[in-house]
């Protein structure tokens, strides 16, 4: 039986590095997928163009401003002289912010009262509107508590020397909250464990589906199936060749993620390989399968990308899973991708131990052993 | 060594094999023959027990093609119609990769390759890739790499279709060799004069076996006279053939017509007709019969003949 599976792991090894085309695939393309992803991948946003109206201008307004501009957010490069301007800049897309400050600013502020100044956002990308949104409030609410201090100080020390007042004790409650394993909220840390899973994905389901339906379109797969091989030495032999490439782009892409874009890696690199050979049983299988189910490469072809793409979209890549509708919820329990994206990135980030992620790693096997066993037994050595 | 016993094959409504009955005896060379849609190939692909018939059963080498499909196929060597053979591999990666396949030992496939190269002559050629060689060398490396495991039937389908006449003949010579040391070969072809090179032929017409026997009985099926007349106007004359009574077969082969005659006595009445048409005719004479005009004849007639 081994040395059956053997020669056709062989053959299939000679083949494939006689395909220039092939090679290509197999290890240029992950790289430049993951330098591409690692440089564009990222939510978090920088420069973000803005336009400031400021009818107040008084040192107050110009501090709340020069807080916008040395944020590194946001660059101010647009002063409108009216509110029309403004949103006309809106309109043209030449800024995604607005911020107009009242001629009454000060006046108010010395009131103590709530003092509104108007922020416009672009919302046509609903993503970065909210991110933009989240940055201006914290900028706010920093800004808020310095003004609110320099008062109260102010005040204590009017009191003090004029003896009215015994000092006091300020409790001052802060909400301090720490991100833990991705101090500084990266988005690229969080991404790059993912796209490892997307392109371990991609390429073996798509190499193994498309080689079989290769043999299949050639015709060579007729003279295989009057030779006395078994169906799981032919399989094996055919398949395993597709995990190698596996393991190999696993060692490339962590290589570049961690020493290119330094994304941290804190587990065992046994228990990566361990979880990316159980990962490879569902997609292989699954490649497997659908060469059960395609006549010619392009069938095959098209097959992976209708998985691929509700795959990545239903298994917390981009959208968490829990904002998700109930049943599709359910539906993303049969996605392989979701499982293997929660031990990458714990593995990375969080150098998790297999006492904390084997509840992912056994779905996912259960998932790689009934697909397998599928794929299996539709694969015949017949013709049609 | 081969018997096919009520053996059908139906794709939905069409009928591919018809209830076919075929026996082939053990070291014969039998060919197969019929036009491109007859059946041939899923005859050949059935019994090769890749494809599973609708009703009815095979015995190769003494396997059934249904319960016995893995043990018959270390008996067999089949060649289907498209090469099958990998392109991208060289000569010897191909020879290597077979041989491991059938689990040859190392001495058997140091034997098995001096007799192929022997053979084939493809030694020089052996680091090529398959699919640099010409037509016939590819079929002459697929004709090798089926027979490295001895098989002891050859089912071969088509294998000289679109191959050059010089390496027909060649590798009909290594096809005798094969049958002098006692292989059964079962060979589809399109060629008549292959055919002829058979012990037995089969004729085969949508899906149905309409003639079986040795090429000089089946030529006795025809109790008629054969004709061929070559002349000017080769169109009007073989409408004027068509409304003679006692004219069974018209066809054409290239400038000249054949037909076929039930009395010798109406040849004159059929000399005067041309003429009065204005068809000058340059040679008429009696002819015996190829394959081919008994096949022609055979599907004209439509009769069914069981033989062999």
């Amino acid at each position: 039986m081994w040395e059956r599976i053997k020669h056709i792991f062989l053959k299939e090894s000679i083949q494939i590095r006689r395909d220039r085309r092939m090679l290509m695939i197999i290890f240029v393309a992950p790289l430049l997928q993951l330098v591409l992803l690692g440089y564009a991948a990222t939510m978090d946003i920088n420069r973000i163009p803005t336009a400031v109206l400021d009818f107040s201008k008084t040192q107050e307004s110009r501090e709340l401003i020069s807080l916008f501009r040395n944020s590194g957010r946001f660059t101010i490069n647009h002063i409108p002289e009216s509110q029309k301007e403004l949103v006309e800049l809106l309109d043209q897309g030449k800024i995604w912010v607005g911020i107009e400050i009242e001629n009454d600013f000060v006046k108010e502020m010395k009131k103590g009262k709530t003092v509104p100044i108007q922020i416009l956002i672009d919302g046509t990308n609903s993503n970065t509107a909210g991110v933009v949104s989240g940055y201006i409030n914290q900028l706010l609410f920093s800004y808020n508590k310095k003004i609110s201090q320099d008062k109260l100080q102010k005040k204590l020390a009017q009191g003090l020397l004029s003896g009215q007042v015994q000092p006091v004790k300020i409790l001052n409650l802060e909400n301090q909250a720490r991100a833990w394993y991705n101090p500084e909220l990266k988005s690229r840390d969080y991404n790059l464990p993912g796209v490892l899973a997307l392109i371990l994905m991609i390429t073996t389901m798509m190499l193994t589906s498309m080689a079989i339906v290769r043999e299949k379109e050639i015709g060579t797969i007729e003279q295989l199936m009057v030779t006395p091989i078994k169906t799981t030495e032919l399989i094996l032999g055919k398949v395993i060749p597709f995990a190698l490439i596996g393991f190999i782009d696993v060692v490339l892409v962590t290589s570049v993620a961690v020493l290119w874009f330094k994304i941290p890696f804190r587990g065992s690199f046994f228990l990566l390989f361990l979880s990316v050979g159980v990962y490879l049983l569902t997609t292989i299988g699954i490649g497997l399968f659908f060469s059960t189910l395609s006549r010619t490469q392009q069938q095959s072809m098209m097959l992976t990308f209708f998985f691929v793409m509700p795959a990545i979209i239903l298994s917390g890549f981009m959208f968490p899973i829990a904002n998700m509708p109930r049943l599709i919820q359910y539906l993303s329990f049969a996605n392989p991708l979701r499982y293997f994206l929660v031990i990458v990135r714990g593995i990375f980030l969080k150098g998790s131990s297999f006492r904390v992620l084997w509840d992912q790693i056994l779905p996912l096997g259960i998932i790689g052993v009934i697909v397998l066993i599928l794929s299996t037994a539709r694969f015949k050595k017949k013709i049609g | 060594m081969l018997e096919i016993l009520n053996l059908l094959k139906q794709y939905g409504s069409l009928v591919a094999v018809d209830y076919l009955n075929l026996k082939i005896e053990k070291g014969e060379m039998a060919g197969l023959v019929g036009p491109d849609g007859a059946g041939k190939t899923t005859l050949m692909r059935i019994l090769s027990a890749i494809l599973p018939p609708t009703s009815g059963s095979a015995r190769v080498a003494g396997y059934d093609i249904i319960r016995d499909a893995e043990k018959l196929k270390e008996k067999i060597g089949y060649m289907p119609q498209r090469f099958g053979l990998y392109e991208d591999l060289t000569v010897l990666e191909n020879l290597n990769f077979f041989s491991e396949l059938y689990q040859l030992s190392k001495k058997q496939k140091d034997e098995k390759y001096k007799e192929v190269f022997n053979f084939s002559q493809l030694e020089p050629f052996k680091d090529f890739l398959a699919g640099n060689l010409s037509g016939g060398m590819k079929q002459k490396l697929a004709l090798s790499c089926v027979l490295l495991h001895t098989p002891e039937v050859l089912l071969l389908d088509e294998p000289t279709r679109g191959v050059d006449p010089l390496s027909r003949r060649d590798f009909w010579r290594i096809l005798f060799e094969q049958q002098k040391r006692g292989i059964t070969i079962f060979i589809s072809t399109s060629y008549m004069d292959e055919a002829e090179r058979c012990q037995k032929v089969a004729f085969l017409d949508k899906g149905r076996l309409i003639a079986y026997g040795t090429p000089k009985k089946l030529k006795e099926i025809m109790n008629e006279f054969l004709y061929e007349i070559s002349c000017d106007k080769t169109r009007e004359a073989k409408s004027v053939l068509e409304k003679v009574d006692g004219i069974s077969g018209i066809s054409i082969f290239g400038e000249k017509i054949h037909f076929t005659l039930r009395e010798e006595k109406l040849l004159a009445n059929i000399k005067n007709k041309l003429k009065d048409t204005g068809v000058e005719i340059l040679n008429l004479r009696r002819i015996e019969p190829s394959l081919e005009d008994i096949f022609i004849f055979l599907k004209q007639d439509k009769i069914e003949i069981r033989n062999g």
